[in-house]
């Protein structure tokens, strides 16, 4: 298994969790897995935790309670650096405050690989071309970010985080981790026209064929989920209402339960 | 390599540009000196008025100037990075405030006070506003709160201003005048001894701006997604906060609140040289550094042998180049 969590709980109120005060958990009893090479798909209404439960698996919210184990080692016990080499995250919308370009947004991918001084070498700048490359965005690599429509945004983010986690085949020199990748993935295809929610999906898909990227992805999107996602998780109010196979979990009445909405128009979604 | 090549080259012609004007300025001014005569060895020092002016009045000038306008570029840089904001000046979190205050005592209350100079007072105000702005960040937060330490910045700069005025109020006339040309911002105090005074400060700042550069490219993503790509962000946080207000604070203590370097050149460096922190750095300390050098050289001769304060020509050059900034943003 390579990322597995269970009985995780989560709740902003760290101070008061400590001072033994009772506080609302965002996130309770929460067990997850993620098979390597599988894509899971994270449904719930909104509020429901799709994102703080992101921010727990990924590592960048530690859980008040529960284990989470990557490749059967506590994610905390990892340092910083050695987790960003080996999971990445694509946020719902990345903006900067300053004028990068993409080619310098996507070399930000690569900090967990250098020293604290050390400035990217052509190593990097392959991971980088390579990524741009996957993304079908190399044609974009001198265009300033912020000048970029939603659709360019999201592959040139995602290319930053393929860079992140070197998807070019094989070991990178001098390195003997383990290549097995990880991508969350904060709903994708939200605020994107149909068409770039579909090259969004086609892209996710042919990264998990050609690059054996595993993916954990949040989502309203049903269609995504049926097209991309062998595994589901419903939540709902913090905890899991259901999980399993996308095929046997996401019915018309699991959907309708999940959401509030009447069950014929779910059917006529999924259909 | 190809960042590197670049990042050399900058620097180089940045340091070449601020050694020619820091060399070049002192030949200015309202009494001429010649150079023949400046570098003549068979006149003893003594004697040697030209090279008195120069070393003595005139060096020391231009290097102060360089030094707290490549300081006050470098920490705007810093600040606008850390709160994400590009708008951001080395003052927006109350450190000249709370220096400017220091300064405003020790020339009003000065022979009651246990540190007397106003470099020393306006240093301890300044640690004095960071350690409040800081405390108030860090309360009920896991990391540093860049709005928090926004609005407390905003606020301890309105409450520090109503403290100098009220020290003004209870001062004499010799003593106001002093304060408002040490508020106006003036490098005609500094000498060698302020600048080998400050430079431990600074060289401990820029070591910091060093390790942080690239940190700060991604922490202008958001916090959550420099974390996810390996950032220590608190600890960055918490470098660049300290780090930036050393920076102004030992600039300010030397020469007193000069505004509008720390906002005019990182934006000028950033529309020349692109975003990336690790050459955006190094080049606006050079671009700073010769900027209020040219500055100073203006304010000295404009109007000689009448001599400005140098906040004034930074002020009338910076006040309309911010307009600018606004209406372009739009």
């Amino acid at each position: 298994m390579l990322l597995q969590a269970t009985d995780v709980a989560f709740s902003y109120h760290r101070h008061a969790i400590r001072r033994g005060v009772p506080v609302p958990l965002v996130l309770r009893g929460i067990s997850v897995v993620v098979p390597h090479g599988s894509v899971v798909g994270l449904l719930g209404p909104n509020g429901s935790g799709k994102t703080t439960l992101l921010k727990v698996l990924s590592g960048t919210l530690a859980p008040t309670a529960g284990t989470i184990l990557l490749d059967g080692t506590p994610l905390g016990s990892y340092s910083r650096r050695a987790l960003a080499r080996r999971l990445a995250v694509v946020p719902q919308d990345t903006h900067t405050a300053f004028d990068y370009t993409v080619l310098d947004m996507v070399l930000m991918g690569r900090y967990a690989w250098l020293g604290p001084f050390e400035l990217e070498g052509p190593d990097d700048r392959d991971a980088a071309l390579a990524a741009l490359e996957a993304t079908g965005t190399s044609h974009l690599a001198s265009r300033l970010f912020p000048t970029l429509s939603g659709g360019e945004k999201q592959r040139v983010v995602i290319a930053s985080a393929l860079a992140q986690l070197d998807i070019r085949n094989g070991l990178r020199a001098g390195s003997s981790e383990t290549r097995r990748p990880l991508l969350f993935l904060d709903e994708p295809t939200a605020s994107l026209d149909l068409r770039y929610q579909l090259e969004c999906a086609t892209l996710l898909e042919r990264l998990h064929e050609q690059h054996d990227v595993t993916m954990v992805l949040s989502t309203h999107d049903l269609r995504l989920v049926q097209a991309i996602c062998d595994s589901v998780v419903l939540l709902r109010e913090g905890r899991v209402l259901a999980a399993g196979p996308t095929a046997e979990v996401l019915s018309p009445a699991a959907v309708s339960a999940l959401y509030d909405v009447d069950t014929p128009l779910v059917e006529q979604l999924l259909a | 390599m190809m960042l590197l090549r670049r990042r050399r080259t900058i620097v180089i012609a940045g340091l070449a540009s601020t050694l020619v004007a820091v060399v070049l300025a002192p030949f200015a001014g309202s009494t001429s000196i010649a150079v023949a005569r400046v570098f003549d060895p068979s006149v003893p020092f003594a004697d040697n008025l030209d090279a008195q002016i120069f070393f003595l009045a005139r060096l020391p000038r231009a290097l102060a100037a360089a030094v707290v306008g490549g300081t006050l570029a470098a920490a705007g840089v810093v600040f606008q990075g850390l709160l994400q904001n590009p708008l951001t000046t080395p003052y927006t979190l109350g450190v000249s405030a709370g220096a400017s205050l220091g300064a405003m005592c020790a020339i009003t209350f000065g022979a009651w006070l246990p540190f007397g100079t106003v470099t020393a007072a306006s240093l301890a105000g300044a640690g004095l506003a960071v350690f409040i702005v800081y405390a108030l960040a860090r309360a009920r937060h896991r990391g540093i709160s860049t709005t928090v330490l926004l609005l407390a910045g905003v606020t301890l700069n309105a409450f520090f201003s109503a403290l100098i005025l009220f020290v003004q109020y209870v001062s004499d006339f010799a003593q106001t005048f002093r304060a408002i040309r040490w508020l106006m911002g003036d490098l005609d105090v500094a000498g060698y001894a302020t600048l080998g005074a400050a430079a431990p400060l600074l060289l401990v700042a820029f070591a910091v701006f060093a390790w942080i550069a690239r940190p700060l490219d991604l922490l202008t993503l958001g916090a959550d997604a420099a974390a996810s790509r390996g950032v220590d962000v608190t600890t960055v946080q918490r470098a660049a906060f300290f780090s930036a207000s050393l920076a102004t604070g030992a600039a300010v203590s030397i020469a007193g609140p000069i505004g509008f370097v720390g906002i005019i050149v990182p934006h000028l460096v950033r529309l020349v040289v692109g975003a990336d922190h690790r050459i955006v750095l190094p080049a606006a300390t050079c671009l700073g550094a010769t900027f209020l050098v040219l500055c100073d050289t203006i304010a000295r001769t404009v109007l000689a042998p009448l001599e400005l304060p140098v906040g004034i020509i930074t002020a009338v050059i910076g006040g309309p180049f911010f307009l600018w900034l606004l209406l372009r943003a739009r």
